[in-house]
């Protein structure tokens, strides 16, 4: 499966608002740190995960959390692990 | 014949508006079953009935607003023998015993035909006799989620059509938005309230601990480490824990404090402070928290918190709590100074971990730290006790394992890491 960025920006959005309605993607700032803009608990950063890993299939391991900081962070993140497939 | 009455679903509720019947006359009902919805000023609730036996009448309808203690059904006991079906059934009146007046069914109430039809089971006496319904109207009305034999019909010998679903369905549904800002004002009455209640009632003492963590993290991320992300634990699961074991040497925190006396709680039911987004919060029970494995907790809690802002709560969970606990999260603030909910009479906060100085054997090192408080009700413990729970609350968090392993069996009084 190939995703170019924009779309790659789009489910990620989609993902977060699944589990904090309210963000208005337009109003995010890829980056800036994601929990800074977006008031997220552990639980719902916990839920932000899984969604990844139920749309892309990339489980992200605890130690990999401290990369992902900023929305750029997660997408570079994805695509770096998504490239084989979408060769 | 059992009075089935409306519980109190917190002290901030003294009313209850019922919303649904999921069971009609006649039905079986077993211990725990959820029998009807309730809107309380915070959420919408899943009442649970706390007895086998079998609905005999239901005396609330859907719509009215009833205050708590309100008996809201009779039942028959298992084995008991409806006392006289012969006058119920040559009673079919619909205007039920309860206050008519506040009764605000769908169905702007047309003047209900008498009952010729027999129906095999008692029709909700709100809706007194069914209308015919067309198949297109059933079919919208099972979309829309509407009962279609509530609607009152203009068609044909009163027979229900597809216009007076949509139009039921139009006033029954007030604009999102609308509910959304109402349910807030609401919540912040009802959390004024029992706050207020509080501070006028309770009087608190507070205590602070700071707890180092990095053994708790250290060991959480190895278990978690190689596991997919819907089976790791979160730090909070862990906190949780402990909590519910460091309260069984001071029973004195764990319970509720009625009619000029403590009760102390069977079994730690940790009531879990959870935010909704928007504003407002509720702190729903894990139920007996001190017994439960931390893989068991993690899936309640994650469902907990999941159901919490999705509005769909079972009642002994609002009802229930012993404690409450407060964790501000890993993105907030050092320490948290708690107002007790009330009957409870003791409350534990947690801050954000981070890594802070700390001096361990002389030296001064940077340590994961936690900062854990206790608000407790003096009528019922005192600072000494309450130190004790904190310094219980330190050690277990230093032996990750043998708490993660208290879990199932009994607490044990060593630790015995394997």
């Amino acid at each position: 499966m190939s995703y170019d960025r924009p779309a790659l920006t789009g489910s990620v959005l989609e993902i977060l608002r699944s589990i904090a309605p309210e963000v208005e993607p337009a109003g995010i700032d890829l980056t800036r740190p994601l929990r800074h803009q977006v008031d997220l608990d552990s639980m719902d950063w916990l839920n932000f995960l899984v969604g990844l890993q139920g749309r892309f299939g990339v489980n992200i391991p605890e130690a990999d959390y401290a990369q992902l900081i900023t929305l750029d962070n997660v997408l570079d993140y994805l695509r770096e692990r998504l490239r084989p497939a979408a060769a | 014949m059992i009075e089935f009455k409306l519980p109190s679903l917190g002290t901030d509720m003294d009313e209850g508006t019922l919303l649904q019947w999921h069971v009609k006359p006649g039905d079986a009902v077993k211990r725990g079953q959820v029998v009807a919805v309730v809107d309380t000023s915070k959420a919408a609730v899943d009442v649970e009935i706390w007895q086998d036996g079998v609905v005999a009448e239901l005396r609330v309808q859907p719509g009215e607003k009833v205050p708590v203690d309100t008996v809201l059904a009779m039942l028959l006991a298992p084995g008991e023998v409806a006392p006289s079906p012969a006058a119920e059934a040559a009673a079919p009146v619909p205007a039920p015993t309860s206050a008519p007046t506040l009764a605000l069914a769908l169905a702007p109430a047309t003047t209900p035909t008498p009952a010729t039809q027999r129906v095999p089971e008692p029709a909700r006496p709100s809706a007194a006799a069914r209308h015919p319904v067309s198949p297109s109207a059933r079919r919208r009305a099972k979309e829309l989620s509407i009962d279609p034999d509530s609607v009152s019909g203009t068609g044909a010998q009163s027979s229900v059509t597809l216009a007076d679903v949509e139009a039921a369905a139009t006033h029954a549904m007030p604009s999102p938005a609308a509910v959304v800002q109402n349910r807030q004002k609401e919540m912040r009455k009802a959390i004024a309230a029992a706050m207020s209640r509080s501070k006028r009632e309770i009087p608190h003492y507070y205590l602070s601990e700071t707890i180092p963590m990095a053994k708790a993290l250290a060991w959480l991320q190895q278990r978690n480490e190689g596991l997919p992300i819907t089976e790791r634990i979160l730090p909070a699961v862990l906190l949780l824990k402990a909590v519910a074991v460091a309260l069984q040497r001071t029973p004195q925190l764990n319970g509720f404090y009625r009619d000029g006396k403590f009760e102390p709680g069977v079994g730690v039911h940790a009531g879990v402070a959870i935010s909704l987004r928007g504003g407002g919060l509720l702190a729903p029970a894990i139920h007996d928290t001190q017994a439960k494995p931390i893989e068991q907790l993690m899936r309640e809690l994650a469902d907990l918190v999941k159901r919490a802002r999705a509005g769909s709560l079972r009642s002994s969970e609002m009802s229930d709590p012993t404690i409450t606990v407060t964790n501000l999260g890993d993105q907030s603030v050092e320490a948290v100074f708690g107002v007790i909910y009330p009957p409870q009479v003791a409350l534990v906060g947690f801050g954000s971990v981070a890594v802070r100085p700390w001096v361990e054997g002389g030296e001064i090192r940077a340590l994961p730290l936690i900062t854990a408080t206790l608000a407790a009700d003096h009528r019922v413990s005192d600072g000494h006790q309450g130190a004790l729970f904190l310094a219980e609350l330190r050690d277990l968090l230093q032996q990750p394992q043998a708490l993660a392993e208290t879990a199932t069996s009994t607490p044990s009084q060593e630790g015995s890491p394997t």
